[in-house]
């Protein structure tokens, strides 16, 4: 049986851990708040652009040649854009999409390149020896906008354009509520507009609008594809990349909740053994006194 | 004169959403005036100012980036990089904003893409301080 002394050491030292824990839980909680608010707010712009390539798809039956980034080739290389976090203590955070990300890197045959956004990610593929095209390390703020964004997309967009990769798969953690976040690896490049894109859009909330068929383009379709299509692009990335965001706050809210449950709980047993100890001791002592004072009528 | 639906999108928020009479943007092909039942049409945006016109208030003004717009009958749709209501433009950040880019590029130490970068952000504080000036309180 521990001393006194050391069992008021741990309630001390767990009950810190408790308010660090708690400390953090509530960050995450006003950060996962957040970034689930920017995540809905960025929705309706990659609706509306989703729609109009849609529709621009519809218009030219052609369109597959209108416009590289639209182009299958034969698959050489494939590049996956990893989403994780930079930090850890996030539960199974990191680990669930860089899993689901390494199953699929056996399921294909051809060889991988990385891009990597979040720290976590980039060191498990430094350390499994994979390769690293271009990482984004401890580059997000808290709250990215648009213009942290274009980096990344760009990157993405040149290494598929410029020959690097055939495919450009999309690694990211959708949020589904504050308990449920799904890994996901989704196509992005070369990207596919007849097909109702399920990456960040839910097929449902599409509304069918009804869009005029003859269209004047100014200047011309090509040059409004080229505006519209890499900035679809970017929205859709950028759409991924608060999605997981958000998931990455929730999971480290869920995580620290549990810990500091489990600190709470620990407390309630040290105590317990603590007024056991002490009772005990309290015990010894009267009866210590008890046969003291019998051992002193005897005589 | 019917009156037209506008909404004007950014990545990061829908900004605007309301029936106007006119709309007044910076097509890349020069600047057009969208009235109801204009026909459909989709076309790149410059970066510049879209007025909005509504019968018996005052113009509304947006400092825009590049984007695109897409004309049906009775809805314009404006997805923009970056808009700003001007009265909402800070003056002292676009300002900041601008000096930083302008001596970014005076450095000349910027690589290919951060320059272009640099440049587009040049292009876009000194838009917002020439719409601030002209239409903000």
């Amino acid at each position: 049986m521990a001393s006194l002394r050391e069992i008021r050491r741990r309630i001390k030292s767990v009950k810190n851990i408790a308010q660090v824990t708690q400390a953090m839980q509530m960050v995450a909680a006003s950060r996962m708040k957040k970034a689930q608010e920017q995540a809905l707010a960025s929705r309706p712009y990659a609706e509306r652009t989703f729609e109009i390539l849609h529709h621009l798809a519809d218009q030219s039956k052609s369109v597959k040649n209108l416009h590289p980034l639209l182009v299958e080739r034969p698959v050489k290389n494939v590049g996956i854009l990893l989403i994780t976090a930079d930090k850890g203590l996030a539960g199974a955070y990191n680990s669930n999409i860089i899993r689901a990300t390494m199953r699929f890197n056996k399921s294909t045959k051809q060889p991988t390149a990385y891009i990597t956004v979040g720290k976590k990610g980039f060191d498990l593929m430094n350390r499994f020896n994979n390769k690293v095209i271009a990482d984004f390390v401890n580059y997000l703020p808290d709250r990215p906008g648009l213009i942290d964004i274009i980096p990344i997309a760009e990157m993405v967009m040149d290494s598929f354009l410029n020959g690097v990769v055939d495919e450009v798969y999309l690694a990211y953690t959708k949020f589904v509520n504050t308990v449920v976040q799904t890994p996901r690896v989704d196509r992005l490049l070369p990207f596919e507009p007849s097909e109702p894109f399920k990456i960040t859009i839910e097929h449902e909330s599409l509304q069918k609008k009804t869009l005029a068929s003859v269209y004047e383009y100014e200047p011309d379709p090509e040059t409004v594809l080229d505006v519209v299509l890499p900035r679809f692009i970017r929205s859709l990335v950028y759409q991924a990349v608060l999605e997981s965001i958000a998931s990455e706050h929730s999971a480290r809210m869920v995580a620290m909740r549990n810990a500091t449950d489990n600190a709470h709980e620990l407390i309630d047993t040290l105590n317990l053994t603590y007024n056991r100890a002490r009772q005990e001791s309290i015990t010894k002592e009267i009866l210590d006194i008890v046969g003291g004072v019998e051992a002193l009528g005897k005589n | 004169m019917g009156t037209i639906r506008l909404d004007i999108v950014t990545v990061e928020r829908e900004l605007f959403s309301d029936d106007v009479d006119m709309v007044v943007a910076p097509g890349s092909e020069g600047v057009m005036g969208i009235l109801s039942n204009h026909v459909p049409l989709l076309t790149s945006l410059n970066v510049g100012e879209l007025v909005v016109h509504k019968k018996g208030q005052e113009d509304i003004i947006f400092a825009i980036g590049d984007g695109f717009m897409d004309v049906q009958p009775c809805h314009v749709t404006i997805l923009a990089d970056v808009a700003e209501q001007a009265n909402e433009i800070n003056m002292e950040r676009a300002k900041a904003a601008h000096d930083k880019a302008e001596k970014a590029i005076a450095s000349g130490s910027l690589s290919a893409g951060k320059l272009r970068r640099a440049e587009a952000s040049l292009k876009r504080a000194s838009l917002r301080m020439k719409v601030a000036e002209k239409y903000g309180k």
